[in-house]
Parts: structure tokens; C-alpha cells; sequence
């Protein structure tokens, strides 16, 4: 049966890695922060500016080869995908549950504060 | 090429064996976008995050087709108990 190239360089994944630790809070997401390009990405974009945290975003419609690495890199399907702290968090629905909990804010807070 | 209510429910059921599921295709029929609703005792000692990775992976290959997916609820049993205890009182408010 036919098997798809991963999408996932060596090369991208180092580039990622080295993306994901630059920044303090990244969000990869469909569109940018002044005009995002969907709902899902709309939303997070809408909690990380509620909350007053400084945020990078990066444009994933711009680029179709870090659209499909990325789906790899953090083994999650859609997105948006927000990084704290270099780390995975979440999609929309996980960083919706973590606002409304108030654990987003700690861990945006203690972000920061490293 | 949509995928249907029926498959999400098929794949997330013999995955994740379920002991309440709700899918709900708000595609409006396309079969592109769903909510899904989902208590599992496999979700048992994980963190949300790895619960909505093991959805994602229950559904791979429908994920493929599916433009959006939102999973409103990953519970354990007791959660989804507690959950439906707390919003039986609030009602009777």
C-alpha cells in the first residue's frame, strides 16, 4: 500500500525545536492575531489578549510543508496549537478548559516569570 | 469526502469503549466538523491532554476528512457523575 513522506524533516524538526524555545508563548494558528482566518484560532487568540500576555503567532496557511510537520511535531491534527514555554499545550478546546479553570493564567504567570 | 456521525461513533466506541458518547455532526451534513462528548474509563490517571490525544488517534483516519473537531467533554466515569450531579442541583436551584 502507498505510504505518505512524512512531512517532518530532520531538518524542519530542528528548526521547530529551535522556534518553539524562542518564545515564551507561540501560537500556531490559521490566520494572525489582527485577522485570523478561523474560528478555533479567533478564540485563542481572543483569551491569550483577555489575559494580557505578550504572544508570537505564525501563520500556518502560509506555508503548507509546516502545516503538515507541525501535525507531526506535536502529534495533534488541527489547529490552532499553542506552545507555553516551549512545551505543547493544547488546541482550542484544551485551552478554552484551562481558561475557564484558571489554570491557563497560573501557567501563563509562572511563563513568564522563569 | 465527508465521514459520517456513524463512523466517529464506531471508531471512538471500539477504542475507547465508552460508557457515554455523544457525537454530534454540526457540519450541517457535510460530515466535516463534529462535537464529540465522551466518558471513558481508559481517561482514568491522564491529563486532559493526553485524553483529547487519544481521541485524535481513535479518530486518524477520520481526521482526514474532518475539518473541525471539538471535543466538549473527556471524562472518567466519576467525573462525568459528579459533573451530572452538580448540574442536577444547579437546576433544581
Amino acid at each position: 500500500s502507498f505510504r505518505c513522506l512524512s512531512a517532518l524533516t530532520p531538518e524542519l524538526r530542528t528548526t521547530l525545536d529551535k522556534v518553539v524555545a524562542s518564545q515564551k508563548v507561540l501560537l500556531f494558528m490559521k490566520g494572525t492575531a489582527e485577522f485570523p482566518q478561523c474560528g478555533f484560532s479567533s478564540t485563542v487568540v481572543q483569551m491569550l489578549k483577555s489575559l494580557n500576555v505578550p504572544f508570537e503567532t505564525i501563520d500556518v496557511l502560509e506555508n503548507e510543508i509546516l502545516r503538515q510537520g507541525l501535525k507531526e511535531y506535536s502529534n495533534w491534527p488541527t489547529f490552532p496549537q499553542l506552545y507555553i514555554d516551549g512545551e505543547f499545550f493544547g488546541g482550542c478546546d484544551i485551552t478554552v478548559e484551562a481558561y475557564k479553570s484558571g489554570q491557563l493564567q497560573e501557567l501563563l504567570e509562572k511563563a513568564l516569570c522563569s | 469526502m465527508g465521514v459520517t456521525k456513524e463512523q466517529v461513533e464506531s471508531s471512538l466506541k471500539s477504542k475507547l469503549s465508552p460508557s457515554h458518547l455523544e457525537v454530534v455532526d454540526v457540519s450541517g451534513g457535510c460530515g466535516a466538523k463534529f462535537t464529540v462528548e465522551i466518558v471513558s474509563e481508559q481517561f482514568e490517571g491522564k491529563r486532559l491532554l493526553e485524553r483529547h490525544r487519544m481521541v485524535n488517534a481513535a479518530l486518524s483516519e477520520e481526521l482526514k476528512d474532518i475539518h473541525a473537531l471539538s471535543i466538549t467533554k473527556a471524562l472518567t466515569p466519576n467525573q462525568w457523575e459528579q459533573q451530572q450531579e452538580s448540574e442536577k442541583s444547579q437546576a433544581a436551584v
